[in-house]
This record gives C-alpha cells, structure tokens and sequence, in this order.
C-alpha cells in the first residue's frame, strides 16, 4: 500500500507545479535523512537521487542545515548546563581569595596607564607652553628690572605728529637740529677728561648708534669700545668732532670696599633733566646675592642705569644697574673695583686716547649742592638709537 | 599571588571519557577545577568576574566540541590546555576593548592554540547567525522549527500544540516556515 502512495507521489513530482514539487521533495528528504522510509523507498530515492544532481545538492543542503539548528540547540543546552554549574560556585569569595590587592592608585595605573600617559605628556607641554609664553623659562628674574628707560613709539610718533609742516620748515631755516629722543635711554658718567664715558652694557646692547647728552642739552656721538657683560658696563668714547675737552674730573674712584649706612647719592637722567637721588648703602650683596653688587636704598627709575653711585667724599663706588620690583627703594650698583678691574681689561687697541683716570678727588669738604654742581657736567644722558 | 585552591581535579582522561559521555558530573568537576584559574587570570588583566566567566565558558565548548568530534589528542595537560584556550580569547576582548597594554600577566604556561579557535569562531559566527535568523522569524515559525528541528518532536506533537485539524496544514506551515528560516540565514 505504501509503494503505491509513493508512486503516486513520484508521479505527481513530475506533473505537479513546483512549489508542490518542492514540498513533496523536502519531505521525502526528510523522511529519508531520519531513516523512515522502506527499502523500497529508499532504493527508488536512490534511483532518483543518482538520475537528478540537483536533488543531491538539495538534499545535502538540508542536511547541514538542519545540522546547523541541531548544534545551535546543542549549544544551548551546554550553555544551560554551563551557567547552571558556574551558579553554584560563590564567585565573589573566590575572588577575594584570588585578587591581589595591590593599593588603588596601581589598580589605576594598571587599568589606565596609557590614559594617564597621554594625560600627562599633554599636561607637561601645557606648562612648558605657559612657562614660554610668561616668559618664565628666560633666565630674566621678573623681580629685576634694569633701568634703562625706554622711551615709547607712541610719545615719539605723537610728538612727530604735533610738529606741523610749518614748524618743520620753519626749524630747518633756523639751522636748529632736530632732536630724537632715541630709543632707550641710560645714564652715563665720565671716567677721564678726554671723553670716555661709562655707561651699563644692558643699556647699550645691541644699539645701532649712541649718543651722549650732556645737561646742557649737547650731544655728542660717541662709540663704544669696551663691554663686560658679566659686570653689566660698557665703556663709551666721544669721538664727536664738536666735542672738546671736560676738564678735570672732579670725583675719584674708591677701589676699597664701602661699609654699610654710608651716606650715597646718584645722579641721572630718568626724565629729560638730570635728577639728584639720595641715599644709603644697605647691603654688600646684590640681587639673589650677587657679590659683585651693592645694594643701595636709593629712590631710581628707568633711565638711571648707568649712573654713578657716589659717597659723601665724593668717590664713585659703583654704578648702578638695576632695582628690585617686589621691594620699594632697593637697588642695585656694580662695586666700583669691578669697573676699575674692567677699565684694566680694555685692550690696548682700542683706546685712540690714553685713559687717565683721575686719582684726585675735588669735591671732598664739600657740601652736597656744590659737589653736584661741580658734577653736573661729568653726567651724561645715554641715547640709544636702534632699529 | 599564585594560590592554590583547593579543589579535587579529575584525572584528564576520565574528563575525555565523561564529555563523550555526556556526563553531568564530570562536566560539574571539569568546570569548578579549572574556574579559579581562569578567574585568576582575567582578573589581573584587566577584566571582571563577567568576563571570566564568558571566557571560560566559550573555552569549555572549544574543548567539548573538540572532544566530541573525536579529534582531540590530550597532547598536553589539559589545564594547560584550558589556560591557553583562554588566554588567547581573553586577549582577543583586550584587543578588541581597545584596553591590551602590550603585555598580559602570565600564571601557567601555554601552548600556541590559534589554529583551535579559528575553526571554533567560524562556527561560532554560523550558530550567532541561526540564533539571529531565527529570532527574526517570530511566532508561530519560531516555535515550530525550535519544536521540529531542535527538540525534535513528532510532526503530531507540533499539530496539537498549534491546534492544526490536518497534518498537511502542519507540514505546509512548517515547509514556508523553514523556507523563511534559511532566506533570513543565508541573508545575515
């Protein structure tokens, strides 16, 4: 009975559309692959499986399949059984037990260490940027400033504007020369009376050209022969044709070391006008304990770099460079045997004159009015010209 | 650091021997030898008690597919087996989890077991798709090829449970369904 449904089946393959043909097929398969078919249906299966390839292909493409859904069950079954086991292990006291407990900060490290690694390179230029930008990672110390006096491009450019046209012409018939106030300015003071001058080197550092002006308002094209950097002086000589000679310097220079409290005064020009500063000798060291500086309290400002630092006899005992920011009053001056010791070092070539410093002192017993009178002339403005 | 833990490991070849076997408390004692260690491992490299327990679950399947399929040869201890199954998947997460630092803390030694797992992860990719396929299908398709195909129940089951009159329906039913089932693997 059987041989003959199937038959009839096998038969209809043939003439009935496809998608019966299909579903007829799948289930012969199927009844094929669990082994439910007769011998005799198997045999013609056979027959039909060797005579059509492509019921071949479909047969072993429903076998794996099936085979696919069989092992995905598996799968979950042993996943089950899996899960079921680890339920009954206590995880938590395992893995206290397991855990070495390093401290947290290298838990940190070790769970996050290429995060902090990147985090602290980007910080570490952060600050280096910052430190550039301040200006912090110049060796200048904010709390130091030299007093050379920058005069603005603003005042200049103002001032050029104010001077009509009319003026212009008006001077140029008049012969009168123009004067530029350059564009820094120090302080500067006689060593001899052929025209050399001493001045800080900070002042005249990379200028194109320098002048001096004296309290009368002349100036004088000078040269710089001579600096120390390390000591902060340059040595300047007129070689102005208009210059003539200064007459003997009145003030000597002291080699020996001042003591502190000692009554000082400087002379410079912070403005336009030549300025008295009164003062004392506080300390034997300068900035950050400089020993090549003394420390004055003398009332400066930008302008006075460069000015002599004089005591009551009348003896130059240092040079002022520089002022302390974070402290009203203290500032700074070269002791004057550095200058002395500097003025050795000019080599012999470069002095067109010979420099005579002048041993004798004129202005000791004298009252301090007359001792700057008697100066004023020895004082010069430091005009700096650079592009 | 390296603690022991006390648990009875089975003999190697009595595992082998209860995995053909399907046997429950061989698979219990596989799982409780070699957990710990694993714990241990994933535990300080990185990873959590979760982890580790996904970890060591996919390598007990790596080793119960491979027994199973008659080709596995203990050619080593298999605790040594076990740990670099699971090292080399542990490492492969770290990779993945963008959290490998270059280096891993190291408390067996392990055997070079790249060629295991690529054929486990190409059946692994297979099975994710049939799970994904089928539960794209929905019900009743679902059902009927889980009952037919994965439970293996009788066409007549099936028939009852649905409340189909005719076995025919069923079988039609079950052919569209399996039609759909293989469109919506062979798409994945």
């Amino acid at each position: 009975m059987p041989a003959k449904v199937e038959e009839i089946i096998f038969s209809a393959i043939i003439e009935r559309g496809e998608l019966m043909r299909e579903e007829q097929l799948l289930e012969m398969i199927e009844r094929y692959l669990n082994g439910e078919m007769t011998n005799e249906e198997r045999a013609k299966f056979d027959a039909l499986r060797s005579k059509d390839a492509s019921i071949n292909d479909k047969l072993a493409e429903h076998k794996s399949f099936t085979g696919l859904l069989k092992q995905f069950s598996d799968r979950l079954a042993l996943e089950n059984r899996l899960n079921a086991i680890h339920n009954e292990i206590d995880v938590h006291t395992l893995k206290e037990d397991l855990m070495s407990h390093p401290s947290i900060i290298v838990q940190l490290w070790r769970n996050h260490h290429s995060k902090i690694s990147v985090a602290a390179s980007i910080a570490i230029f952060a600050i280096l940027c910052t430190l550039y930008f301040t200006g912090d990672l110049t060796n200048k110390d904010p709390r130091f400033v030299e007093l050379k006096r920058e005069v603005g491009k603003l005042k200049q450019s103002t001032e050029s504007l104010n001077r009509s046209q009319k003026n212009l012409i008006h001077d140029i018939k008049n012969d009168k020369k123009m004067t530029n106030p350059g564009n820094f300015s120090g302080t500067g003071f006689a060593l001899s009376s052929n025209g050399y001058i001493v001045t800080n080197y900070h002042v005249v550092n990379g200028a194109d050209s320098v002048y001096v002006q004296n309290a009368d308002g002349e100036s004088f094209h000078t040269k710089v022969i001579y600096t120390e950097p390390q000591y902060d002086i340059a040595i300047l000589e007129i070689n102005d044709p208009a210059f003539k000679n200064l007459g003997a310097v009145p003030y000597g220079f002291k080699r020996a070391k001042s003591d502190l409290g000692e009554d000082v005064f400087t002379l410079g020009f912070p403005g336009d006008d030549i300025k008295f500063g009164p003062g004392a000798l506080t300390a034997n060291t300068g900035f950050r304990g400089d020993t090549t500086e003394y420390e004055v309290y003398i009332p400066v400002n930008q302008g006075n770099s460069g000015g002599p630092l004089i005591d009551e006899k009348g003896n130059v005992i240092g040079v002022i460079t520089g002022k302390q920011t974070q402290t009203s009053g203290a500032a700074f001056a070269v002791k004057s045997n550095y200058l002395l010791k500097t003025i050795q070092n000019i080599p012999a070539d470069s002095l067109s004159k010979t420099l005579n410093m002048n041993t004798k002192n004129t202005l000791a017993g004298l009252s301090r009015p007359q001792q700057i009178k008697k100066m004023r002339n020895y004082v010069f403005m430091v005009k700096v010209y650079n592009q | 650091m390296n603690k022991q833990i006390e648990v009875e490991l089975p003999a190697d070849s009595e595992v082998i021997i209860g995995i053909l076997n399907n046997s429950d408390s061989v698979l219990k004692r596989l799982y409780l030898a070699y957990f710990p260690m694993v714990l241990q491992l994933v535990l300080n490299n990185s990873g959590s008690e979760d982890d580790a327990k996904d970890i060591y679950q996919e390598a007990i399947i790596v080793l119960y597919n491979k027994v199973k399929s008659g080709d596995f040869e203990l050619s080593s201890k298999l605790k040594t087996y076990i740990y670099s199954i699971c090292r080399r998947l542990w490492l492969k997460r770290l990779k993945q989890l963008n959290r490998y630092g270059g280096d891993i803390k190291d408390f067996q030694e392990y055997l070079p077991v790249e060629d295991e797992l690529e054929k486990h992860h190409e059946k692994d990719e297979q099975l994710n798709k049939m799970a994904d396929a089928l539960s794209l299908l929905g019900e009743p398709c679902k059902t009927i090829m889980e009952d037919f195909y994965m439970h293996s129940k009788s066409m007549q089951d099936i028939c009852e449970r649905f409340g189909y009159t005719n076995a025919d329906n069923a079988k039609t039913q079950k052919y569209k369904c399996l039609q759909r089932l293989k469109k919506l693997f062979f798409q994945l």
